[in-house]
């Protein structure tokens, strides 16, 4: 019981991400692999807003750290938009590794300033895990994974609304299909994709704030679940948003089990790219991505 | 005063020159055409009307006003509609998320509602799938719902490319009876065709391209009885 929480917990973290990187691949045809580095950043705003409002006497700390939160969410927002209008959008056109290396490079930029500003060491912070543990019968359950794993799937669902029933849901899903016919009508390309990358990027403080329970803050934080969230969105197929859903929350109990085994326990990362390898090799493009139509 | 003014536009792919500086001009409630062959650079036309390629030099007067470098969504919005060679409907859409595509820009709600229902009363079969997936219509379908995703956005100029290109001869009557009955609604048009025939018959006026170059122009009627256009685009 404890494990299938944890593990969609994890799962759901994992996700979050994934989205990110599914949705920007989808309208912009690119790997944003700086998106991880949005996690961290995320992380660091929160740990910095909290240390500062945590001492202001007479607000109770939920307050505070919500307050902290939004601040994250607002920076990692605009974040995300820079990132596009000064990297990634003057090479719009260019090869697809130009685009590739560069996100790159942004990662490395984001870790270089952060270890600038906040420095190498690890720190950590305690916020969602304050709420402690809850008994369910004979088990003893995180609260910050039970939220995780219900604000996880809220914001999913709200997600899937918003694409599926909007008017600017309706443009990305067109911007994503066909570019050129998304104009004929009418739909302003870099807009949506400003949007796409707000989005992903406010997805991604979500993801900074349920995984703070599970790690301390360094520069690097965000290089590990973004690796996997990538892996998460390419196991779900790489472009579909439900795709990036069942490969977050697949890798993320697969990992929460292999862990709670001692004898796999240290192979864990190793069979998470295993099963990455095995699904690629049976289904080259994802458990739920879709066979471009092939242009005549 | 012409709609649309196109004066020696020139468009070049790398080092490629696909449009020559070629001038053309569509008045208030005609129907032109362009014809000519493969190649002739009847699409890439269009597109630099709608703001998809940018050319080199020239420029496009549309309503007296400069479009040459206006971005295409603005150009949508001064109402310029297309439907695109090949139909370009959102295969992965619903037949209605296609129609409210059309209407991206369109902002009374209840308008676009009554508009949606003109279309299933016009063409029952989208009515009737208006839930499906687009790309699973047959090819007669998804050229009445390209036609009808355009009208979505109520255009004073509609640009269409091949819109008769593979269906059958049945329907591409039905499509020539379609464009002469929006022509009839006050809806200008400017159609690109390789059925050369049945497009001078509805044109009020024709250009002939030619490896980027306007060659030939006149009424439709002209073009259609003289012998060079005869024999190289009436097969004889």
């Amino acid at each position: 019981m404890a494990v299938a929480i944890n593990g969609l917990s994890l799962g759901a973290i994992y996700a979050l991400i994934a989205l990110g990187y599914t949705m920007v691949y989808g309208i912009a045809k690119m790997l944003n692999f700086a998106h991880g580095d949005v996690i961290m950043v995320g992380a660091y705003i929160i740990y910095t807003m909290c240390m500062f409002t945590w001492n202001i006497g007479s607000m109770p700390i939920w307050l505070s750290s919500l307050i902290s939160f939004v601040v994250a969410m607002a920076v990692c927002t605009c974040l995300g938009i820079v990132i596009e209008k000064v990297a990634y959008k003057p090479l719009r056109g260019a090869s697809p590794l130009a685009a590739l290396i560069t996100a790159i490079g942004v990662s490395y930029l984001l870790q270089g300033i952060a270890q600038l500003i906040w420095g190498a060491d690890q720190r950590t912070i305690s916020i969602l895990d304050r709420l402690g543990t809850v008994n369910l019968g004979s088990y003893v359950i995180k609260w910050s994974a039970i939220i995780t794993v219900v604000v996880g799937a809220i914001i999913m669902v709200c997600l899937v609304m918003f694409i599926k029933k909007t008017r600017t849901g309706r443009a990305m899903l067109a911007v994503s299909e066909d570019k050129g016919a998304a104009q004929m009508m009418g739909v302003n390309v870099n807009a949506i994709v400003s949007i796409t990358f707000a989005i992903g990027s406010g997805l991604a403080t979500f993801a900074s704030m349920f995984y703070l329970p599970i790690t301390s803050v360094s520069p690097t934080l965000g290089a590990m679940p973004g690796i996997k969230a990538f892996a998460a969105a390419v196991i779900g197929g790489i472009g579909s948003i439900p795709g990036a859903m069942l490969g977050g929350v697949l890798l993320g109990v697969v990992e929460v089990v292999c862990n709670s085994i001692s004898a796999v326990a240290s192979y864990t990362t190793a069979i998470e790219f295993a099963l990455l390898i095995i699904i690629l090799l049976v289904r080259p493009i994802g458990l739920l991505g879709k066979k471009r139509r092939i242009k005549v | 005063m012409a709609l649309l003014e196109v004066k020696d536009l020139q468009v070049f792919y790398g080092v490629i020159q696909a449009l020559k500086g070629i001038s053309f001009e569509v008045s208030q409630g005609e129907i032109v055409t362009l014809i000519g062959a493969n190649g002739a650079g009847k699409t890439t036309t269009m597109q630099t009307v709608i703001g998809l390629i940018q050319p080199k030099a020239g420029s496009i007067i549309y309503n007296e006003k400069d479009i040459t470098k206006m971005p295409s969504h603005k150009i949508v919005a001064s109402g310029i509609s297309q439907v695109p060679e090949g139909r370009r409907i959102f295969q992965e859409l619903s037949v209605y998320d296609n129609l409210m595509l059309g209407a991206y820009l369109q902002k009374d709600q209840k308008k676009i509602k009554d508009d949606i229902e003109n279309v299933f009363d016009q063409f029952p079969i989208l009515g009737e799938r208006r839930t499906q997936i687009a790309g699973t219509l047959s090819g007669g379908e998804q050229q009445m719902l390209a036609m009808s995703r355009a009208l979505m956005a109520h255009p004073t100029l509609l640009m269409m490319d091949e819109p008769s290109m593979g269906l059958s001869p049945l329907l591409v009557s039905q499509v020539f009876d379609i464009i002469k009955d929006m022509n009839s609604k006050g809806i200008t048009i400017l159609l690109v065709e390789q059925n050369a025939e049945k497009a001078l018959k509805i044109a009020d006026r024709a250009y002939v391209l030619e490896t980027g170059a306007i060659t030939a122009s006149g009424t439709g009627a002209e073009l259609a009885s003289s012998p060079e256009i005869r024999k190289a685009y009436l097969g004889g």
